[in-house]
């Protein structure tokens, strides 16, 4: 056993998040087999070596992250069981990417309970971050539809359900990989009779009408999103389009489509090569964009048919887009204000304008109840999530201010995009966050499990 | 750790009696500081500088005594750093001393102590930091240097040839630590106010120690590797290396 993390021995090299912005190194390991996880988790655990498991970095700031420590690389565990497909469940290893997932569900009719704005993220991430989606409104986080999770700490690998340690289990949802690694788990799935979308597209004129058609909407779609052109000022102040929608059902096809109901297209064609040496989504560019978005979406469009890519991921269409903004990278401020406090959702568009700092991406989506989990994000309200390029003059204090507005709503932020919350407003935003502790103690007692997301806003404030 | 936005969370100072070092950390305590250790030679000084960080918020400021110069005890100046502070986000380099270079007075061993305290301890010091910050598998190390050492001057020319020779090692140093996670950054700033130039006529171009500060703190948060303060002294100096020797020479000032 020992030997093996010998083996393991490979030169440190630099690991960052998807927003490019503060990387530090570590060895990354790549993880052969469920039983080599377990091997080198249990031997970092001996060797008091900082340990961290790493799934397609899609985090945007600094959780997948183990600064000189190791850095396991779960994205080969990959395998898919579909044994138990008919009755909705599917066993997956914690690197199966949610992409590699749907190729194989979606044509036998199954779709994931709760998918992110990317396919590129593992199952081990989206149970970490207790990811959401456009449904959490009416179907909660990803960890409602976790069944059991082989979860290995340092003392080796556990079975967790909810029912036979209901505060570990959910203390991993959520808990940002630092209960364990997550090498495999059993997921409920979504029936669907087609891999089409049923979509309505609908402008609103201001933040009022937006908030006002996606609140009318909830009952009567599963998935809504609101793209909010934060470009635009005074009375037109978080313009639209809101995009709403459903699986199609197989009468909701055209005639000629039906036999190839379930063919599934994955997107991504085009990619950025390289990272330019500037930022190049620049504010003149955003709101140009932003612009044409709006105008492009006619005043309402029912009914279209849209495939699982073109709806749910958009931005996977083009590979590396995250490289478009520079050497300095980005960050995304997403966080969530309980529904009553509309006028935080606008303070904070308004705090950002004022500082000239543009989001070149702004998403608005209404959360259902809270989930389980005590560090999971979501709970009942708005969530505005903000793509914010790092090269711009001020835009720490800007967000620090953020971070103040948002906490006095009682609201807070999602650390899977995080990279420089104040560790004095972790405890506030996640109140159960004593809870959480108790359970990490319990199975990490040395706390072998680190990220540098953790030591700079968790450890740092103990 | 440093946050995406390049603040960092702790940090020594190596030369923590530096009007321009205190500058900086002032407005780091307004960010994301919570535990400091300032190393230098004069304690009331430096406890003095404690006192006014932890006022700020600075939440554990620690002094210690060395002299820069001290070349073998910065391997375990840095451990006793690491020791206090867990680990280090930032380090900066600041110590560094005017000295005289006229040449009827100067005596041999002046040159060497100058060189020392400008270009050797500083240099030992930042290589004991960048080890372990290799370790660490991240940080960042600003280091003063100066206009003097880009194009050395009559002058000044001790001081100036000590900066160069640090300039120098900390480009070749900050090349080779690519990849590292560790990030070197040097500050080359023209005539600044402090009690260093105190006396001195300003030379064109002169900045207030803050303005030094600031400029340092937008650097991190761009991650630029060169700091030039005011910044149109890059381009000034681009000019002034291409001046023929004797022109210069004769240069005033
Ligand atoms: C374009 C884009 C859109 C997004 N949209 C959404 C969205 O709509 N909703 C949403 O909730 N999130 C969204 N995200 C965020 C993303 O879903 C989460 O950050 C997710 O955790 C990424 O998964 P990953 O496999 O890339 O994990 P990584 O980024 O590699 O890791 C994230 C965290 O998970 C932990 N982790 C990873 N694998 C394991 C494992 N096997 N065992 C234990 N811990 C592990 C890591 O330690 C780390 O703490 C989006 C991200 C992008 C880039
Ligand atoms: N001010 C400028 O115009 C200017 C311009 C360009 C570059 N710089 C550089 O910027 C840095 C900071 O300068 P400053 O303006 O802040 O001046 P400063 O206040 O005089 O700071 C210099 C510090 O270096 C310390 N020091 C000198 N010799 C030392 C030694 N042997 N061991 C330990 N510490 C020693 C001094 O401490 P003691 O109190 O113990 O002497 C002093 O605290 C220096 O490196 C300087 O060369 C300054």
């Amino acid at each position: 056993m020992i030997d093996s993390v010998t083996d393991d021995r490979v030169a440190a090299s630099l690991v960052s998040g998807w927003g490019r912005a503060s990387p530090s190194a570590a060895r990354v390991v790549t993880v052969r087999s469920r039983r080599h996880l377990e091997e080198l988790v249990v031997g970092a655990g001996r060797s008091a070596t900082p340990v961290l498991a790493r799934g397609l970095g899609r985090s945007y700031g600094d959780a997948a992250q183990c600064a000189g420590g190791m850095v396991l690389d779960c994205t080969p565990l990959g395998a898919i069981a579909i044994e138990d497909l008919d009755e909705g469940i599917v066993r997956v290893e914690g690197g199966v990417s949610l992409d590699a997932l749907l190729r194989e569900v979606v044509p036998r009719g199954w779709f994931v309970p709760v998918t992110p704005g990317t396919a590129h993220v593992t199952v081990g991430g989206a149970i970490a971050a207790d990811v959401h989606g456009k449904n959490h409104h009416r179907d909660g986080a990803f960890g409602s539809y976790v069944q059991r999770i082989e979860l290995v700490t340092p003392s080796g690998g556990v079975e967790v359900a909810p029912a036979s340690d209901p505060e570990l289990f959910w203390a991993t949802l959520g808990g940002m990989g630092l209960t364990g690694a997550i090498a495999e788990a059993d997921v409920r799935l979504h029936r669907i009779e087609t891999s089409r979308m049923l979509v309505d597209t609908v402008r609103a004129r201001d933040l009022d009408e937006c908030m006002e058609k996606l609140s009318d909407s909830d009952a009567s779609y599963r998935y809504s999103v609101a793209w909010v052109d934060c470009a635009a000022r005074g009375s037109r102040l978080g313009r639209s389009v809101l995009s709403l929608g459903d699986h199609a059902a197989l009468s909701d096809l055209p005639a000629a489509d039906r036999a190839k109901a379930l063919d599934y297209r994955p997107s991504g064609g085009i990619g950025v090569p390289f990272a330019p040496p500037v930022n190049l989504v620049q504010p003149m560019a955003i709101a140009a964009a932003n612009e044409l978005w709006y105008r492009k979406a006619r005043l309402h469009r029912a009914g279209e048919l849209q495939s699982l890519a073109s709806f749910f991921y958009p931005l996977d269409a083009v590979r590396d887009w995250n490289r478009l903004y520079g050497p300095r990278g980005f960050t995304q401020y997403q966080f969530v204000v309980p529904f009553g406090a509309e006028e935080t959702v606008r303070t904070v568009i308004e705090l950002l304008q004022a500082a000239r700092l543009t989001p070149s991406l702004a998403v608005l989506k209404r959360f259902g109840k809270a989930d389980p989990g005590p560090m999971s994000f979501p709970s009942a309200g708005w969530t505005l999530a903000l793509d914010i390029a790092l090269s711009a003059r001020d835009v720490a204090p800007v967000l620090d201010r953020l971070d103040d507005v948002v906490a006095d709503a009682q609201g807070r932020v999602y650390l899977a995009k995080d990279g420089r919350l104040r560790p004095e407003l972790l405890r506030e935003m996640y109140p159960r966050l004593e809870e959480w502790l108790a359970v990490r103690a319990r199975v990490d007692p040395t706390g072998v499990f680190v990220s540098d997301q953790w030591r700079r806003v968790g450890a740092s404030e103990r | 750790m440093n946050d995406v936005t390049g603040m960092p969370q702790t940090a020594v100072v190596i030369g923590g009696g530096s009007d321009l070092a205190l500058a900086v950390m002032r407005r780091l305590a307004s960010r994301r500081l919570r535990a400091l250790v300032l190393v230098g030679r004069d304690i009331a000084r430096l406890d003095q500088a404690a006192k006014e960080l932890s006022d700020l918020g600075v939440k554990s400021v620690a002094t210690l005594v060395s002299d820069v110069c001290d070349a073998g005890g910065h391997e375990a100046l840095a451990h006793d750093c690491e020791q206090l502070l867990g680990s280090v986000d930032l380090v900066v380099v600041a110590a560094g001393s005017l000295g005289s270079a006229e040449l009827d007075a100067l005596r041999a061993e002046d040159v060497a102590r100058s060189i020392e305290t400008n270009f050797a301890g500083p240099a030992a010091a930042i290589t004991a930091f960048a080890t372990l910050m290799r370790a660490q598998g991240y940080g960042r190390i600003v280091v003063f240097s100066s206009v003097a050492g880009v194009r050395v001057r009559a002058a000044n020319f001790v001081y100036g040839a000590g900066k160069a020779g640090l300039d120098a090692f900390c480009q070749g140093l900050g090349d080779a630590l690519a990849g590292s996670g560790v990030q070197v950054v040097i500050v080359r700033p023209g005539f600044v106010r402090t009690k260093m130039t105190a006396g001195l006529s300003p030379a064109p171009f002169a900045v207030d120690g803050d303005a030094v500060a600031e400029a340092v703190v937008r650097g991190l948060e761009r991650g630029s590797p060169v700091i030039w303060v005011p910044a149109a002294l890059r381009v000034v100096f681009a000019a002034l290396r291409l001046l023929p020797q004797a022109v210069w020479r004769r240069l005033p000032g």
